[in-house]
Protein backbone atom coordinates (compact mmCIF):
# COMPACT_ATOMS: atom_id res chain seq x y z
CA UNK A 1 0.00 0.00 0.00
CA UNK A 2 2.70 2.49 0.99
CA UNK A 3 4.68 1.30 -2.00
CA UNK A 4 1.79 2.01 -4.37
CA UNK A 5 1.43 5.46 -2.86
CA UNK A 6 5.15 6.12 -3.28
CA UNK A 7 4.97 5.20 -6.98
CA UNK A 8 1.89 7.40 -7.40
CA UNK A 9 3.66 10.29 -5.67
CA UNK A 10 6.69 9.95 -7.96
CA UNK A 11 4.37 9.97 -10.97
CA UNK A 12 2.64 13.13 -9.69
CA UNK A 13 5.97 14.91 -9.19
CA UNK A 14 7.00 13.98 -12.71
CA UNK A 15 3.64 15.15 -14.12
CA UNK A 16 3.66 18.44 -12.19
CA UNK A 17 7.22 19.19 -13.23
CA UNK A 18 6.74 18.48 -16.93
CA UNK A 19 3.36 20.23 -17.24
CA UNK A 20 4.66 23.36 -15.56
CA UNK A 21 7.64 23.25 -17.89
CA UNK A 22 5.34 22.81 -20.91
CA UNK A 23 3.71 26.17 -20.00
CA UNK A 24 6.69 28.09 -18.70
CA UNK A 25 9.26 26.56 -21.08
CA UNK A 26 12.26 26.63 -18.71
CA UNK A 27 13.75 24.17 -21.17
CA UNK A 28 12.41 23.08 -24.55
CA UNK A 29 9.33 20.96 -23.62
CA UNK A 30 10.29 18.36 -26.25
CA UNK A 31 13.23 17.41 -24.02
CA UNK A 32 11.01 16.72 -21.00
CA UNK A 33 8.17 14.46 -22.12
CA UNK A 34 5.02 14.39 -19.96
CA UNK A 35 3.56 11.13 -18.64
CA UNK A 36 0.80 11.43 -21.23
CA UNK A 37 3.25 11.69 -24.13
CA UNK A 38 5.16 8.67 -22.85
CA UNK A 39 1.92 6.72 -22.43
CA UNK A 40 0.96 7.61 -26.00
CA UNK A 41 4.23 6.19 -27.33
CA UNK A 42 3.67 3.13 -25.18
CA UNK A 43 0.11 2.68 -26.41
CA UNK A 44 1.02 3.13 -30.08
CA UNK A 45 3.95 0.72 -29.97
CA UNK A 46 2.02 -1.77 -27.87
CA UNK A 47 -0.85 -1.78 -30.38
CA UNK A 48 1.45 -2.38 -33.32
CA UNK A 49 3.05 -5.29 -31.46
CA UNK A 50 6.42 -3.54 -31.69
CA UNK A 51 6.81 -3.17 -27.92
CA UNK A 52 6.16 -6.84 -27.15
CA UNK A 53 8.65 -7.76 -29.84
CA UNK A 54 11.38 -5.59 -28.30
CA UNK A 55 10.73 -6.85 -24.78
CA UNK A 56 10.65 -10.48 -25.93
CA UNK A 57 13.87 -10.06 -27.89
CA UNK A 58 15.73 -8.54 -24.94
CA UNK A 59 14.37 -11.08 -22.48
CA UNK A 60 15.23 -13.94 -24.83
CA UNK A 61 18.83 -12.76 -25.03
CA UNK A 62 19.00 -12.26 -21.27
CA UNK A 63 17.52 -15.72 -20.69
CA UNK A 64 20.03 -17.40 -22.98
CA UNK A 65 23.13 -15.53 -21.87
CA UNK A 66 22.23 -15.52 -18.20
CA UNK A 67 21.06 -19.14 -18.35
CA UNK A 68 24.32 -20.42 -19.77
CA UNK A 69 26.40 -18.30 -17.41
CA UNK A 70 24.34 -19.41 -14.42
CA UNK A 71 24.82 -23.11 -15.19
CA UNK A 72 28.57 -22.62 -15.72
CA UNK A 73 29.00 -20.37 -12.68
CA UNK A 74 27.16 -22.71 -10.30
CA UNK A 75 29.01 -25.80 -11.57
CA UNK A 76 32.47 -24.21 -11.58
CA UNK A 77 31.78 -22.24 -8.39
CA UNK A 78 30.89 -25.45 -6.54
CA UNK A 79 33.99 -27.13 -7.95
CA UNK A 80 36.24 -24.23 -6.96
CA UNK A 81 34.65 -24.05 -3.52
CA UNK A 82 35.15 -27.77 -2.90
CA UNK A 83 38.50 -28.38 -4.53
CA UNK A 84 41.51 -26.44 -3.33
CA UNK A 85 43.84 -27.02 -6.35
CA UNK A 86 41.17 -25.85 -8.79
CA UNK A 87 40.55 -22.78 -6.66
CA UNK A 88 44.24 -21.93 -6.60
CA UNK A 89 44.40 -22.29 -10.39
CA UNK A 90 41.35 -20.15 -11.13
CA UNK A 91 41.66 -17.45 -8.48
CA UNK A 92 44.52 -15.32 -9.85
CA UNK A 93 43.14 -15.36 -13.39
CA UNK A 94 39.68 -14.36 -12.26
CA UNK A 95 40.96 -11.72 -9.89
CA UNK A 96 42.76 -10.14 -12.83
CA UNK A 97 39.89 -10.25 -15.33
CA UNK A 98 37.13 -9.33 -12.89
CA UNK A 99 37.95 -5.62 -12.32
CA UNK A 100 37.96 -4.89 -16.08
CA UNK A 101 34.61 -3.23 -16.86
CA UNK A 102 32.78 -5.71 -19.10
CA UNK A 103 31.78 -2.94 -21.51
CA UNK A 104 35.48 -2.60 -22.38
CA UNK A 105 35.19 -5.99 -24.05
CA UNK A 106 31.93 -5.32 -25.90
CA UNK A 107 33.70 -4.28 -29.15
CA UNK A 108 35.72 -7.48 -28.90
CA UNK A 109 32.54 -9.53 -28.74
CA UNK A 110 31.23 -7.72 -31.83
CA UNK A 111 34.47 -8.51 -33.66
CA UNK A 112 34.35 -12.16 -32.60
CA UNK A 113 30.66 -12.95 -32.89
CA UNK A 114 29.42 -10.37 -35.42
CA UNK A 115 26.40 -8.10 -35.13
CA UNK A 116 23.85 -10.90 -34.70
CA UNK A 117 22.42 -12.64 -31.67
CA UNK A 118 25.57 -14.51 -30.71
CA UNK A 119 27.56 -11.42 -29.70
CA UNK A 120 24.80 -10.16 -27.38
CA UNK A 121 24.21 -13.52 -25.73
CA UNK A 122 27.93 -14.13 -25.29
CA UNK A 123 28.41 -10.66 -23.85
CA UNK A 124 25.68 -11.16 -21.25
CA UNK A 125 27.13 -14.54 -20.43
CA UNK A 126 30.60 -13.06 -19.99
CA UNK A 127 29.41 -10.16 -17.83
CA UNK A 128 27.27 -12.22 -15.48
CA UNK A 129 29.56 -15.23 -15.14
CA UNK A 130 32.30 -13.76 -12.96
CA UNK A 131 30.27 -12.21 -10.15
CA UNK A 132 28.06 -15.31 -9.98
CA UNK A 133 31.04 -17.67 -10.01
CA UNK A 134 32.79 -15.79 -7.22
CA UNK A 135 29.65 -15.60 -5.08
CA UNK A 136 28.89 -19.32 -5.51
CA UNK A 137 32.46 -20.34 -4.63
CA UNK A 138 32.39 -18.03 -1.60
CA UNK A 139 29.10 -19.46 -0.36
CA UNK A 140 30.57 -22.97 -0.55
CA UNK A 141 33.66 -21.85 1.37
CA UNK A 142 31.46 -20.27 4.04
CA UNK A 143 29.70 -23.55 4.87
CA UNK A 144 30.19 -24.07 8.62
CA UNK A 145 32.72 -26.82 9.30
CA UNK A 146 30.63 -27.83 12.33
CA UNK A 147 27.75 -28.83 10.02
CA UNK A 148 30.18 -31.07 8.12
CA UNK A 149 31.41 -32.57 11.38
CA UNK A 150 27.87 -33.21 12.57
CA UNK A 151 27.00 -34.98 9.31
CA UNK A 152 30.25 -36.96 9.23
CA UNK A 153 29.63 -38.25 12.76
CA UNK A 154 26.20 -39.42 11.56
CA UNK A 155 27.96 -41.51 8.92
CA UNK A 156 28.03 -39.19 5.90
CA UNK A 157 30.41 -40.11 3.06
CA UNK A 158 32.11 -37.38 1.02
CA UNK A 159 29.35 -37.59 -1.59
CA UNK A 160 26.72 -37.34 1.16
CA UNK A 161 28.46 -34.29 2.58
CA UNK A 162 28.37 -32.49 -0.77
CA UNK A 163 24.81 -33.43 -1.63
CA UNK A 164 23.18 -33.22 1.79
CA UNK A 165 25.20 -30.55 3.58
CA UNK A 166 27.28 -28.33 1.28
CA UNK A 167 24.55 -27.84 -1.34
CA UNK A 168 21.69 -26.98 1.03
CA UNK A 169 23.95 -24.89 3.27
CA UNK A 170 25.27 -22.92 0.28
CA UNK A 171 21.82 -22.57 -1.32
CA UNK A 172 20.96 -19.13 0.12
CA UNK A 173 24.26 -17.79 -1.21
CA UNK A 174 23.70 -19.42 -4.60
CA UNK A 175 20.26 -17.86 -4.93
CA UNK A 176 21.61 -14.42 -4.08
CA UNK A 177 24.34 -14.96 -6.69
CA UNK A 178 21.68 -15.72 -9.31
CA UNK A 179 19.68 -12.63 -8.37
CA UNK A 180 22.71 -10.41 -8.69
CA UNK A 181 23.61 -12.03 -12.01
CA UNK A 182 20.14 -11.56 -13.40
CA UNK A 183 20.06 -7.89 -12.42
CA UNK A 184 23.40 -7.43 -14.11
CA UNK A 185 22.17 -9.15 -17.28
CA UNK A 186 19.30 -6.69 -17.58
CA UNK A 187 21.81 -3.91 -16.96
CA UNK A 188 24.20 -4.77 -19.76
CA UNK A 189 21.76 -6.00 -22.42
CA UNK A 190 20.87 -2.37 -23.11
CA UNK A 191 24.51 -1.51 -23.76
CA UNK A 192 24.90 -4.50 -26.06
CA UNK A 193 21.77 -3.54 -27.99
CA UNK A 194 22.96 0.03 -28.48
CA UNK A 195 25.53 -1.36 -30.86
CA UNK A 196 24.26 -3.05 -33.97
CA UNK A 197 20.91 -4.48 -32.99
CA UNK A 198 17.65 -4.39 -34.95
CA UNK A 199 15.40 -5.22 -32.00
CA UNK A 200 15.36 -5.20 -28.21
CA UNK A 201 14.81 -2.51 -25.61
CA UNK A 202 18.30 -1.07 -26.10
CA UNK A 203 17.56 -0.70 -29.80
CA UNK A 204 14.14 0.81 -28.97
CA UNK A 205 15.82 3.45 -26.80
CA UNK A 206 18.51 4.16 -29.39
CA UNK A 207 15.78 4.56 -32.02
CA UNK A 208 14.20 7.19 -29.78
CA UNK A 209 17.47 9.07 -29.94
CA UNK A 210 17.93 8.65 -33.69
CA UNK A 211 14.44 9.95 -34.49
CA UNK A 212 14.60 12.52 -31.71
CA UNK A 213 11.71 11.13 -29.71
CA UNK A 214 12.56 11.57 -25.98
CA UNK A 215 9.18 10.10 -24.98
CA UNK A 216 10.28 6.80 -26.55
CA UNK A 217 13.56 6.88 -24.60
CA UNK A 218 11.68 7.39 -21.34
CA UNK A 219 9.20 4.65 -22.27
CA UNK A 220 12.07 2.20 -22.87
CA UNK A 221 13.74 3.10 -19.58
CA UNK A 222 10.48 2.74 -17.63
CA UNK A 223 9.91 -0.68 -19.17
CA UNK A 224 13.38 -1.80 -18.10
CA UNK A 225 12.67 -0.62 -14.57
CA UNK A 226 9.39 -2.49 -14.50
CA UNK A 227 10.96 -5.67 -15.87
CA UNK A 228 13.79 -5.48 -13.35
CA UNK A 229 11.50 -5.08 -10.36
CA UNK A 230 9.17 -7.79 -11.62
CA UNK A 231 12.01 -10.26 -12.07
CA UNK A 232 13.45 -9.39 -8.70
CA UNK A 233 10.08 -9.93 -7.03
CA UNK A 234 9.79 -13.33 -8.74
CA UNK A 235 13.28 -14.34 -7.63
CA UNK A 236 12.65 -13.21 -4.06
CA UNK A 237 9.46 -15.30 -4.03
CA UNK A 238 11.41 -18.28 -5.38
CA UNK A 239 14.03 -17.73 -2.69
CA UNK A 240 11.39 -17.81 0.04
CA UNK A 241 10.05 -21.07 -1.30
CA UNK A 242 13.45 -22.74 -1.45
CA UNK A 243 14.47 -21.48 1.99
CA UNK A 244 11.25 -22.32 3.78
CA UNK A 245 13.03 -22.92 7.04
CA UNK A 246 14.48 -19.43 7.08
CA UNK A 247 17.87 -21.07 7.06
CA UNK A 248 20.51 -19.55 9.30
CA UNK B 1 34.00 -50.79 36.09
CA UNK B 2 36.90 -52.94 34.96
CA UNK B 3 34.55 -55.92 34.52
CA UNK B 4 32.86 -54.52 31.42
CA UNK B 5 34.80 -54.76 28.12
CA UNK B 6 36.73 -51.66 27.08
CA UNK B 7 34.91 -49.63 24.47
CA UNK B 8 37.26 -46.67 24.01
CA UNK B 9 41.00 -46.81 24.66
CA UNK B 10 42.89 -43.54 24.52
CA UNK B 11 46.58 -44.43 24.38
CA UNK B 12 49.43 -41.96 24.91
CA UNK B 13 47.62 -39.23 22.97
CA UNK B 14 49.51 -35.97 22.51
CA UNK B 15 48.20 -33.04 20.50
CA UNK B 16 50.22 -29.97 19.56
CA UNK B 17 48.60 -27.41 17.30
CA UNK B 18 51.04 -26.36 14.62
CA UNK B 19 50.20 -22.69 15.06
CA UNK B 20 51.32 -22.56 18.69
CA UNK B 21 54.55 -24.47 18.21
CA UNK B 22 56.17 -22.29 20.85
CA UNK B 23 53.49 -22.73 23.49
CA UNK B 24 52.74 -25.94 25.37
CA UNK B 25 50.81 -28.74 23.63
CA UNK B 26 47.07 -28.99 24.35
CA UNK B 27 47.21 -32.62 25.54
CA UNK B 28 50.26 -34.67 26.57
CA UNK B 29 50.54 -38.47 26.88
CA UNK B 30 46.90 -38.92 27.74
CA UNK B 31 45.79 -42.45 28.67
CA UNK B 32 42.20 -43.34 29.44
CA UNK B 33 39.93 -46.37 29.03
CA UNK B 34 36.17 -46.08 28.85
CA UNK B 35 34.19 -49.23 29.56
CA UNK B 36 31.16 -50.31 27.59
CA UNK B 37 27.90 -48.68 28.81
CA UNK B 38 29.84 -46.35 31.06
CA UNK B 39 29.06 -42.65 31.34
CA UNK B 40 32.39 -40.97 31.90
CA UNK B 41 32.71 -37.26 32.58
CA UNK B 42 35.89 -35.36 31.85
CA UNK B 43 36.11 -32.33 34.08
CA UNK B 44 38.74 -29.64 33.91
CA UNK B 45 39.48 -25.92 33.84
CA UNK B 46 38.89 -24.19 30.52
CA UNK B 47 41.79 -24.53 28.14
CA UNK B 48 42.89 -27.88 29.60
CA UNK B 49 42.41 -29.64 26.27
CA UNK B 50 39.29 -31.62 27.13
CA UNK B 51 37.46 -30.58 23.96
CA UNK B 52 40.58 -31.35 21.92
CA UNK B 53 40.48 -34.84 23.39
CA UNK B 54 36.84 -35.29 22.42
CA UNK B 55 37.54 -34.06 18.89
CA UNK B 56 40.30 -36.65 18.59
CA UNK B 57 38.01 -39.46 19.77
CA UNK B 58 35.34 -38.22 17.34
CA UNK B 59 37.93 -38.35 14.54
CA UNK B 60 37.58 -34.66 13.66
CA UNK B 61 41.27 -34.02 14.32
CA UNK B 62 44.28 -36.32 14.32
CA UNK B 63 46.51 -36.64 17.39
CA UNK B 64 50.13 -35.56 16.95
CA UNK B 65 51.09 -38.92 18.47
CA UNK B 66 49.31 -41.79 20.17
CA UNK B 67 46.15 -43.64 19.15
CA UNK B 68 42.50 -43.97 20.02
CA UNK B 69 40.99 -47.45 19.75
CA UNK B 70 37.26 -48.12 19.56
CA UNK B 71 36.42 -51.81 19.98
CA UNK B 72 40.13 -52.43 19.53
CA UNK B 73 40.33 -50.73 16.11
CA UNK B 74 42.13 -47.41 15.62
CA UNK B 75 40.05 -44.31 14.88
CA UNK B 76 40.97 -42.72 11.54
CA UNK B 77 38.06 -40.33 11.05
CA UNK B 78 34.47 -39.60 12.08
CA UNK B 79 32.06 -42.54 11.99
CA UNK B 80 28.42 -43.39 12.58
CA UNK B 81 29.24 -45.61 15.59
CA UNK B 82 30.42 -42.47 17.46
CA UNK B 83 27.56 -39.97 17.68
CA UNK B 84 28.43 -36.41 18.72
CA UNK B 85 26.38 -33.82 20.59
CA UNK B 86 27.88 -30.33 20.35
CA UNK B 87 27.58 -27.39 22.71
CA UNK B 88 26.16 -25.22 19.89
CA UNK B 89 23.65 -27.93 18.84
CA UNK B 90 24.72 -27.73 15.13
CA UNK B 91 21.34 -28.69 13.73
CA UNK B 92 20.82 -28.57 9.96
CA UNK B 93 18.84 -25.32 9.60
CA UNK B 94 17.26 -26.29 6.26
CA UNK B 95 15.67 -29.44 7.71
CA UNK B 96 12.70 -29.72 10.05
CA UNK B 97 13.11 -31.18 13.52
CA UNK B 98 12.00 -34.57 12.16
CA UNK B 99 14.31 -34.17 9.15
CA UNK B 100 17.25 -33.59 11.47
CA UNK B 101 16.47 -36.68 13.52
CA UNK B 102 16.01 -38.76 10.35
CA UNK B 103 19.33 -37.62 8.90
CA UNK B 104 21.41 -40.56 10.18
CA UNK B 105 18.93 -43.27 9.18
CA UNK B 106 18.57 -41.53 5.79
CA UNK B 107 22.32 -41.85 5.21
CA UNK B 108 22.12 -45.53 6.13
CA UNK B 109 19.48 -46.06 3.46
CA UNK B 110 16.62 -46.81 5.87
CA UNK B 111 13.22 -46.75 4.12
CA UNK B 112 11.10 -43.59 4.58
CA UNK B 113 8.39 -45.29 6.62
CA UNK B 114 10.83 -46.73 9.12
CA UNK B 115 12.78 -43.46 9.30
CA UNK B 116 9.62 -41.67 10.27
CA UNK B 117 8.87 -44.23 12.97
CA UNK B 118 12.41 -43.99 14.37
CA UNK B 119 12.27 -40.19 14.42
CA UNK B 120 8.87 -40.23 16.08
CA UNK B 121 10.12 -42.61 18.76
CA UNK B 122 13.15 -40.51 19.67
CA UNK B 123 11.27 -37.22 19.50
CA UNK B 124 8.82 -38.79 21.90
CA UNK B 125 11.72 -39.80 24.15
CA UNK B 126 13.01 -36.21 24.36
CA UNK B 127 9.48 -34.76 24.61
CA UNK B 128 9.45 -32.95 21.26
CA UNK B 129 6.87 -34.96 19.33
CA UNK B 130 4.54 -31.96 18.90
CA UNK B 131 7.38 -29.91 17.33
CA UNK B 132 8.41 -32.41 14.63
CA UNK B 133 7.48 -30.10 11.76
CA UNK B 134 9.16 -26.95 13.07
CA UNK B 135 12.49 -25.66 11.84
CA UNK B 136 15.45 -25.18 14.20
CA UNK B 137 15.18 -21.35 14.13
CA UNK B 138 11.77 -21.70 15.75
CA UNK B 139 13.13 -23.54 18.79
CA UNK B 140 14.67 -22.46 22.11
CA UNK B 141 18.20 -23.55 23.03
CA UNK B 142 16.98 -26.34 25.27
CA UNK B 143 14.69 -27.67 22.56
CA UNK B 144 17.49 -27.52 19.99
CA UNK B 145 19.74 -29.57 22.24
CA UNK B 146 16.94 -32.11 22.72
CA UNK B 147 16.73 -32.41 18.93
CA UNK B 148 20.50 -32.89 18.74
CA UNK B 149 20.32 -35.65 21.35
CA UNK B 150 17.43 -37.33 19.50
CA UNK B 151 19.38 -37.01 16.24
CA UNK B 152 22.39 -38.75 17.78
CA UNK B 153 20.26 -41.51 19.37
CA UNK B 154 18.19 -42.18 16.22
CA UNK B 155 21.38 -43.18 14.43
CA UNK B 156 21.86 -45.86 17.11
CA UNK B 157 25.57 -45.32 17.79
CA UNK B 158 27.31 -47.45 20.43
CA UNK B 159 29.13 -44.36 21.68
CA UNK B 160 27.94 -40.80 22.23
CA UNK B 161 30.48 -38.02 22.63
CA UNK B 162 29.07 -34.93 24.32
CA UNK B 163 31.07 -31.71 24.28
CA UNK B 164 29.72 -29.49 27.06
CA UNK B 165 26.24 -30.15 25.65
CA UNK B 166 24.37 -28.13 28.28
CA UNK B 167 26.97 -25.37 28.63
CA UNK B 168 25.00 -22.81 26.63
CA UNK B 169 21.73 -23.34 28.50
CA UNK B 170 20.29 -21.52 31.50
CA UNK B 171 20.53 -23.23 34.90
CA UNK B 172 16.94 -24.52 35.02
CA UNK B 173 16.94 -25.93 31.48
CA UNK B 174 20.30 -27.45 32.22
CA UNK B 175 19.04 -29.48 35.16
CA UNK B 176 15.95 -30.59 33.25
CA UNK B 177 18.15 -31.88 30.43
CA UNK B 178 20.48 -33.60 32.91
CA UNK B 179 17.44 -35.42 34.30
CA UNK B 180 16.42 -36.39 30.79
CA UNK B 181 19.85 -37.62 29.82
CA UNK B 182 20.05 -39.67 33.03
CA UNK B 183 16.64 -41.19 32.28
CA UNK B 184 17.53 -41.87 28.63
CA UNK B 185 20.80 -43.51 29.61
CA UNK B 186 18.92 -45.90 31.90
CA UNK B 187 17.00 -47.04 28.79
CA UNK B 188 19.60 -46.80 26.05
CA UNK B 189 22.82 -47.83 27.85
CA UNK B 190 25.25 -46.07 25.53
CA UNK B 191 28.93 -45.57 26.19
CA UNK B 192 29.08 -41.85 26.83
CA UNK B 193 32.09 -39.58 26.99
CA UNK B 194 30.83 -36.34 28.46
CA UNK B 195 32.89 -33.14 28.64
CA UNK B 196 31.85 -30.53 31.16
CA UNK B 197 33.18 -27.88 33.48
CA UNK B 198 30.26 -28.24 35.87
CA UNK B 199 31.14 -30.38 38.89
CA UNK B 200 27.51 -30.79 39.90
CA UNK B 201 26.64 -32.00 36.42
CA UNK B 202 29.51 -34.49 36.45
CA UNK B 203 28.57 -35.93 39.85
CA UNK B 204 24.91 -36.11 38.84
CA UNK B 205 25.51 -37.98 35.58
CA UNK B 206 28.76 -39.91 35.71
CA UNK B 207 29.79 -43.41 36.63
CA UNK B 208 33.33 -42.04 36.74
CA UNK B 209 34.65 -38.48 36.80
CA UNK B 210 38.09 -37.73 35.41
CA UNK B 211 39.57 -34.48 36.72
CA UNK B 212 42.16 -32.99 34.38
CA UNK B 213 45.06 -30.72 35.22
CA UNK B 214 45.35 -27.29 33.64
CA UNK B 215 47.21 -27.10 30.33
CA UNK B 216 48.76 -29.30 29.17
CA UNK B 217 45.93 -31.62 30.10
CA UNK B 218 46.77 -34.74 32.08
CA UNK B 219 44.66 -36.83 34.42
CA UNK B 220 44.83 -35.47 37.95
CA UNK B 221 42.50 -37.97 39.53
CA UNK B 222 39.69 -40.37 38.70
CA UNK B 223 36.62 -40.60 40.96
CA UNK B 224 34.28 -43.58 40.94
CA UNK B 225 30.88 -42.12 41.72
CA UNK B 226 29.21 -44.76 43.85
CA UNK B 227 25.72 -43.29 43.97
CA UNK B 228 22.42 -44.91 42.97
CA UNK B 229 21.37 -44.73 39.30
CA UNK B 230 18.61 -42.27 40.10
CA UNK B 231 20.37 -39.47 41.93
CA UNK B 232 19.35 -36.76 44.30
CA UNK B 233 21.44 -33.58 44.20
CA UNK B 234 20.73 -32.86 47.88
CA UNK B 235 21.89 -36.02 49.65
CA UNK B 236 24.96 -35.88 51.87
CA UNK B 237 26.88 -38.37 49.70
CA UNK B 238 26.25 -36.24 46.63
CA UNK B 239 27.49 -33.05 48.24
CA UNK B 240 30.54 -34.85 49.62
CA UNK B 241 31.60 -35.85 46.11
CA UNK B 242 30.82 -32.35 44.97
CA UNK B 243 32.97 -30.62 47.59
CA UNK B 244 35.87 -33.04 47.24
CA UNK B 245 36.02 -32.57 43.48
CA UNK B 246 35.55 -28.84 43.88
CA UNK B 247 38.64 -28.61 46.08
CA UNK B 248 40.65 -30.51 43.50
CA UNK B 249 39.48 -28.37 40.58
CA UNK B 250 40.16 -25.17 42.53
CA UNK B 251 43.80 -26.16 42.88
CA UNK B 252 44.07 -26.44 39.12
CA UNK B 253 42.25 -23.19 38.42
CA UNK B 254 44.57 -21.45 40.92
CA UNK B 255 47.57 -22.71 38.95
CA UNK B 256 46.28 -21.06 35.80
CA UNK B 257 46.14 -17.72 37.58
CA UNK B 258 49.59 -17.95 39.14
Amino acid sequence: MTRALAVLAALLVWAAFTYVNARAEFVNPVLLPTPLQVAQVGWATARSGELVWHVATSLGRVAEGFGMAAVAAVALGLLAGLCVPIRHMLEPVIEFIRPIPPLAFLPMFLVWFGLGEASKIAFIGYTTFFPMFIAVAASVLRVDVMLLRAAASLGASRADLIRRVVLPAAMPGIIVALRVGFGLALFVIVGAEFMGADAGLGHFIMEGRTFFNPAQIVMGALLLGALGSLMNALLVAAERRVLRGGAR
Amino acid sequence: MSRAPLKIQIQKVTKTFARDARSAPAVVDFDLDVAERELLCILGPSGCGKSTLLNIVAGFIQPTSGTVLVDGRPVTGPGAERGVVFQEYVLFPWLTVAGNVEFGPLLQGVAAEERRRTAARYLELVGLAPHAHKFPVQLSGGMKQRVAIARALANNPAIILMDEPFGALDAQTREVLQDELSRIQRVEHKTILFITHSIREAVYLADRVVVMTSAPGRIKRVFDIELPEVRDRFTREFTEYESEITRMVKEEVAKVHE
